[in-house]
């Protein structure tokens, strides 16, 4: 068997300068009349070392060596790493590789091990059983697991999947839709990507579940324009799974018939909400709807929708394969099952880590993040995305749970965190969390399009020190409006960065008199 | 100087990339951006091409496409700089690096340079949070930007 080097064609190694490096490894395995095998995998998510190259070798399993730079490359053959030779990148089997082997994947089982783009490996691999089980069972009785297991809506919102499902099913109609939301537009959140560009047949066979389960025959992935890599990999994966016959009129050899398209979105942050996704697919401005009528009822094209996250449909398969109790067993509370955390920003081992429910910020930041980048201390984290609170390090006990976040005033939202070190300007923060807002309200309703403006404003005004506490006072007044009068979660959620900042890290919204009075 | 095709070239191939798509259930947004990638923006006399065909307003096309941030009214020029703006490269030092880069190309946001040779937008998240700052080069991804990189970037969009 010739040998198999993984080299990750994931977009955070390519950022990293992955396509470097399998172009030196070509090289050098050209030059030395080598005959091997180089797999572009998914990444592992352990992006502080990528490039991580993998070698399959033959007795020790899968080696790692990284981060791997192309100049690394040939010391890299002259220590013999086709057969998991010692280096100074090397790092043992990927397995055991601390920050990877304290996860629990479910969902993320094959990223990064597998060929994403061979539904053999995906096979061998655990890969369409979830599916298999879906066609031969009622579609209740999918349903049912679902529910069952507590998966929630991965995409922030945590509404039990299953419960949406049912919705659908039991709605009449001449054709229903599944809608992937790809639109990943969260800061600090890469795990839709990852999947994506890592394992994309688990998304198609969770949506082709999904459309078993609730007697849709059509889906969409409408997948962000900033992710040219993930509809790439999406594109090839559809056009192999309709070839297998995992697509098409007979799902797998079943009556179901089920087929799905990628679709790209056009830079609209709001499009991650769902009812402006829904028309922009349906060719419109992205502007939000009113609810009710809920998607499941009245979605796209005015037919009964399942519109879910692409972590909440990657997640069926598993839940599927392996049955609700199994799924149901990882994590606390009403938060069930495992939750990849996305650690970004100023931290020392940033990625993808898969956890059961549970888990406290502090362990994420501090045992697993290891920190700052900077080596400086932690002043705050912002979990959830542009919408999500920022934590200080006194909240640092708070459980990794939906709940539990929603009692200290912040959400999980789509599970990433960015930390920022004791450098970060606090208003500087919470003024940037009103600007976004702005710059990307769909302007239908007054809170969100005019608040947010004003809201740059007041803060703007607090920064000149005139008359802080009383603008600190109408900001707080304006959250609350922002808060409970917008129509969807751009307006209703950006006072979360906003009033977490004023009120955790108040020292940030004083203005230094003595600059003031030197003028 | 770019050279701007025809009104009438612009609905013949307008109208092709339209008939091509207009089966699609929504066919508006890759109607557009099959547009977008003939022509390197929207030109005003595709709308009423797309209006025809599909059998709506021109001012609903002019709607769809002035509410997204991709498409663009005019081309861009030949190098297309994304920089990522948002929270996680925020906390890199994202700030920092915009003021370098918009010095070194001596542009702004949303600005092409005089000689047409790049154009440098802010990009709100580009999914490289976990190596931050991130910027994006003609759909390429670069990831962990410092001083070295702003000058390869530099150099390459000048060569």
């Amino acid at each position: 068997m010739i040998p198999r080097i993984f080299v990750p064609g994931d977009s955070g190694a390519l950022a990293l300068g992955a396509e470097k490096v399998a172009k030196a490894i070509e090289k050098e395995l050209a030059d030395r009349g080598i005959e091997a095998k180089i797999v572009r995998n998914g990444s592992r998510g352990a992006y502080f070392l990528e490039p991580m190259v993998e070698v399959a070798t033959a007795d020790k399993g899968r080696v790692a060596y990284g981060p791997v730079k192309p100049s690394d490359v040939k010391g890299l053959f002259d220590s013999g790493f086709l057969t998991g030779g010692h280096h100074k990148r090397w790092l043992g089997a990927p397995d055991k590789i601390p920050f990877l082997a304290r996860q629990t994947r479910l969902t993320f089982a094959r990223c990064g091990v597998i060929n994403p783009l061979s539904l053999d490996h995906y096979k061998a691999h655990g890969g369409l059983k979830g599916l298999q089980n879906a066609v031969a069972m009622a579609p209740a009785e999918i349903v049912k697991q679902v529910t069952e297991s507590g998966l929630r809506g991965r995409g922030g919102a945590g509404f039990p999947t299953g419960i949406k499902w049912k919705t659908v099913l039991d709605t009449t109609a001449d054709k229903k839709y599944i809608v992937c939301n790809a639109d990943e537009g969260d800061s600090a959140t890469f795990a839709d990507r990852m999947i994506m560009e890592g394992d994309p047949f688990v998304l198609i066979e969770g949506m082709a579940i999904a459309g078993v389960a609730t007697g849709a025959t059509k889906g969409f992935v409408y997948i962000r324009s900033e992710y040219p890599h993930a509809v790439a990999i999406m594109q090839k994966a559809v056009e192999i799974a309709r070839k297998a016959g995992l697509l098409g009129v007979n799902v797998l050899g079943s009556p179901n018939a089920f087929d799905m398209e990628i679709r790209v979105g056009a830079g609209a942050y709001v499009c991650g909400e769902e009812t402006s996704l829904l028309n922009s697919l349906e060719g419109k401005r992205g502007v939000v709807r009113a609810k009710p009528p809920l998607p499941a009822i009245q979605g796209l094209f005015g037919k009964p929708t399942v519109i879910n996250n692409v972590i909440s449909l990657a997640s069926v398969p598993v839940i599927m394969d392996k049955g609700a109790a199994f799924y149901k067993d990882f994590g606390m509370g009403r938060s069930r099952g495992t939750i990849p955390i996305q650690i970004a920003g100023n931290v020392r081992y940033g990625g993808l880590f898969e956890a059961a429910f549970g888990m406290t910020l502090g362990e994420i930041v501090d045992d697993i993040g290891g920190g700052t980048a900077t080596g400086r201390p932690v002043k705050a984290v912002q979990v959830g995305g542009p919408l999500g609170a920022y934590f200080p390090r006194s909240l640092f006990d708070t459980p990794f749970d939906y709940e539990a976040f929603a009692a200290k005033d912040g959400l999980i939202g789509h599970a990433g965190i960015t930390v920022f070190d004791d450098t970060a300007d606090m208003l500087k923060q919470a003024r940037f969390a009103m600007e976004f807002c702005a710059i990307e309200s769909c302007g239908k309703c007054t809170p969100c399009r005019i608040g947010s403006t004003r809201g740059v404003e007041t803060i703007d005004k607090i920064a000149r020190g005139i008359e802080p506490d009383k603008q600190i006072e109408l900001v707080t007044d304006l959250c609350n409006t922002m808060k409970f009068g917008s129509l969807c979660a751009l307006g209703g959620f950006t006072p979360y960065p906003v009033m977490s900042a004023i009120n955790h890290f108040r020292e940030d919204f004083k203005p230094a008199p003595v600059a003031e009075a030197a003028e | 100087m770019i050279m701007q095709p025809a009104s009438t070239e612009i609905a013949s191939r307008t109208a092709a990339i339209v008939q091509e798509l207009k089966g699609l259930e929504g066919p508006l947004l890759p109607i557009l951006h099959g547009i977008q990638e003939e022509f390197g923006h929207v030109p005003q006399d595709a709308l009423p091409v797309i209006a025809e065909a599909l059998n709506i307003s021109k001012a609903e096309v002019h709607g769809v496409v002035t509410f997204y941030h991709d498409y663009r009214s005019r081309p861009a020029g030949r190098h297309v700089l994304k920089l990522c703006q948002a929270e996680a490269c925020q906390s890199m030092g994202s700030d920092a690096i915009a003021a370098k880069l918009k010095q070194l190309l001596g542009i702004g946001f949303h600005e092409t340079a005089r000689d047409g040779s790049v154009t440098l937008e802010p990009v709100y998240c580009l999914g490289l949070c976990a190596c931050a700052p991130s910027a994006m080069l003609d759909g390429e991804v670069i990831g962990r930007l410092d001083d070295e990189k702003l000058d390869e970037i530099v150099a390459e969009v000048r060569s």
